[in-house]
């Protein structure tokens, strides 16, 4: 009994910070997207109006909340499998028994993680001009004709697909470099005894080896996509024609912009269900491929 | 003992300090300033004489930039940390009025040697008031009007600028049909909802209905106004482009991309930079035209606001009245290129010499507010929108108009209720 009153006061620091700062906030923007918390509440709490799940319906009847949430799923879509694709290559890269300066490599490579947006974002503005950018510049070369990157819909979210991948393999490459080395060597050394090639060895040791990790990989980076904001807004301002518009820059428009407060925590907590729903359906299918 | 009975002294005295430092304890001669945008800096330049003039008061100046101003000022309001005086957009004063945050101006502006309010240009000091009272004292004015080439049109066989919008949809048929099919007779960018609010306030009826408690875009006038709109890029005299797709107004100004473009004063400056030396006299600038005869155009600009927390009220009117005297004002000019809201600024500066600068003076006795309700920044967004889902073919101007409408309802629906339970607005 003592020793179990003892282990509460142990994990109180923690739990009494987690509470205040984590659990109580939800819980309040649980209860304002309940509410029409707006700039006349904000003058007067007698102007707040309990509407109950007003705020819910009522972005599920507006165009831009789905376009959005289009142009948000659009980005995990395209963003996820490229971003983990590109980190896993350069993991192996750096991991390679070949490779030389790997120290180098990794401290390049982990570079983009740790900059700052709003910098990086002034280069790649650059980087994607249509007439005097280096990318187009090197499309030319290859006989591609120039493409308005920042101005036609089409183009504008692979373009920040480019810009949020670029930015955030390093971290990933990183974790599964750290997986990649937890593979016992005499694993290849079987598999080669066994004639295994090259794919073979990585289709059927590495990939087995860092299953657990790209699983928690792909989680995480899916999480942080779906909270696509920071890249449109230095880059786009959500345009053109809202094409780059995500779930969270609404939310913030919502938000600070508008000050509707209430059908902002609403926005949010759908992000939440969505990206909830989403995580579910990859554990499942992350525990049966390990089960199989 | 002793240096232990003062250690505790000094503990208690810096734990009470940040409870001293709040902003009740400012001298009542303290004067804290946000002034937005470029603006700022210019503002401390033209105060060093004011602190000359006044030691006894304190003026401490922070710059803002106009993209995170308006979130910043609803953060302090909410954090009651807001400061004494700052250089609000007149079409925000609707709002910072429907938070209680303003004080009213109208008892020092009375009494004021400096500040006579005869002298502004009555529509936009009509933008300062609501419900009659008076919330801002105008700093700068800014309105939108026609800058063209003169050379194009001249070609295409006219000598003035159009006064109706017959006599401009005339021009601007004859000059698409001499550039060609890769070139515009006017420019309205996507991405801005002046261009189409400019159009909609030269008509007589109203944008909002029943003191702003639903939308008017029902009404036959607004529908003429977009079918006007959305007919210049239906016969392709407009092109269906945002300003970002141009990438450079001025350098395509200049190659004859389009003939016509809405604008404000601040382009002044930048078409006499960017444009070719040998089109130096190629462009000027006309009053809008309007349905019958010469057209209002919107009342922008920034004014001059008092926060009704202010505890130093005289010494923030102090500073208000030096930065609205007129020798002040056209340094103000001279430095910013920011045009004066006030008569006898303009007849006393180097801008009663600038002939670009004419055609403002006569559209600023043409001006009109935007509707004065909180909403109202929204509501201008949702009818771009609207506009670009006409232009792209997606809605019809009857359709669009009928959406609109009830958009804008939905969004003053809070406005109503307050209205209707006899709340503050």
């Amino acid at each position: 009994m003592r020793t179990q009153r003892a282990a509460w006061w142990f994990v109180a620091p923690a739990l009494i910070v987690l509470g205040v700062f984590f659990f109580l906030p939800v819980l309040a923007a649980l209860v304002m997207s309940l509410t029409d918390f707006d700039l006349y509440a904000l003058d007067n709490f007698d102007n707040l109006r309990w509407i109950g799940f007003e705020n819910y319906a009522r972005l599920l009847r507006e165009p831009l909340f789905w376009k959005a949430l289009g142009n948000t799923l659009y980005f995990v879509a395209l963003g996820v499998p490229t971003s983990i694709g590109v980190s896993l290559g350069a993991a192996l890269l750096v991991n390679s028994k070949v490779a030389r300066f790997r120290g180098l490599f990794r401290t390049v490579y982990f570079a983009p993680v740790v900059t700052t947006l709003v910098a990086v974002a002034v280069v790649w503005r650059y980087i994607f001009h249509t007439r005097y950018g280096f990318l187009n510049y090197g499309l030319a070369q290859l006989g591609v004709d120039p493409i308005d990157w920042m101005g036609n819909p089409h183009w504008a979210m692979p373009a920040i697909v480019i810009l949020a991948v670029w930015k955030n393999f390093g971290y990933n490459m990183i974790i599964l470099l750290a997986a990649l080395q937890n593979i016992p060597d005499d694993l290849y050394e079987a598999a080669r005894i066994d004639g295994a090639s090259g794919w073979q060895q990585f289709r059927h040791v590495t990939l087995p080896g860092i299953a657990p990790v790209l699983l928690l990989v792909s989680i995480l980076t899916m999480t942080g996509y779906f909270q696509l904001f920071a890249e449109p807004y230095v880059m786009t301002e959500g345009g053109p024609l809202q094409a780059t518009y995500s779930v969270l820059y609404f939310m913030f428009e919502e938000g600070f912009k508008w000050w509707s407060l209430g059908r902002a925590s609403a926005v949010a907590f759908l992000l939440f269900i969505l990206m909830f729903l989403v995580t579910v359906v990859q554990l499942r299918l992350g525990r049966e491929r390990s089960d199989a | 003992m002793v240096n232990r009975r003062q250690t505790m002294l000094a503990l208690a005295a810096f734990a009470a300090a940040p409870l001293s430092c709040s902003r009740r304890s400012h001298g009542a001669n303290t004067v804290r300033f946000w002034a937005v945008g470029r603006e700022g800096e210019y503002a401390v330049e033209l105060l060093q004489d004011f602190l000359r003039e006044r030691p006894d008061i304190e003026v401490d100046v922070q710059k803002l930039p106009w993209t995170a101003a308006h979130e910043k000022l609803l953060t302090a309001y909410a954090g009651d940390t807001l400061p004494d005086l700052c250089s609000l957009g007149n079409t925000w004063i609707p709002e910072f009025h429907a938070l209680n945050a303003l004080a009213p101006l109208d008892a020092f502006a009375s009494q004021s040697r400096d500040i006579t309010l005869d002298d502004y240009f009555p529509g936009i000091l009509d933008s300062n008031r609501v419900a009659g009272a008076l919330y801002g004292v105008p700093w700068y004015v800014d309105t939108r009007l026609l800058y063209y080439r003169r050379d194009i049109l001249q070609k295409a066989g006219f000598n003035a600028p159009p006064t109706t919008w017959a006599e401009w949809e005339q021009m601007l048929g004859a000059i698409k049909a001499m550039v060609g099919h890769d070139r515009y007779s006017v420019l309205l960018p996507l991405n801005e909802f002046e261009p189409l609010l400019v159009l909609s306030l030269q008509q007589p009826s109203d944008l909002l209905r029943d003191n702003g408690r639903y939308g008017n875009f029902r009404s036959a006038d607004f529908h003429r106004t977009l079918e006007f709109y959305a007919s210049m890029f239906r016969r392709d005299w407009a092109p269906k482009m945002t300003n970002t797709q141009i990438s450079n107004v001025w350098d395509e100004f200049g190659r004859g991309m389009f003939s016509f473009y809405i604008s404000g004063p601040w382009n002044i400056a930048e078409f006499k930079k960017r444009m070719p030396p040998e089109l130096r006299d190629a462009w000027m600038t006309a009053p809008m035209p309007g349905p019958d005869g010469p057209g209002a155009s919107s009342a922008g600009g920034a004014s001059l606001v008092i926060f009704a927390g202010s505890q130093s009220k005289p010494a923030t009117w102090a500073v208000m009245e030096y930065l609205s005297r007129s020798p002040v004002q056209q340094r103000f000019y001279e430095l910013s290129g920011n045009m004066p809201p006030r008569r006898s600024t303009w007849q006393s500066s180097t801008l009663a010499s600038s002939p670009y600068a004419k055609a403002f003076l006569t559209q600023l006795d043409r001006v009109r507010s935007p509707p004065k309700v909180p909403e109202w920044e929204r509501i201008a967004q949702e009818m771009r929108l609207t506009a670009e889902r006409v232009v792209q073919g997606v809605a019809t101007v009857d359709a669009a108009c009928t959406a609109l409408d009830r958009k804008t309802d939905e969004i003053l629906e809070k406005r109503r209720w307050m209205m209707d339970q006899d709340r503050h607005t």
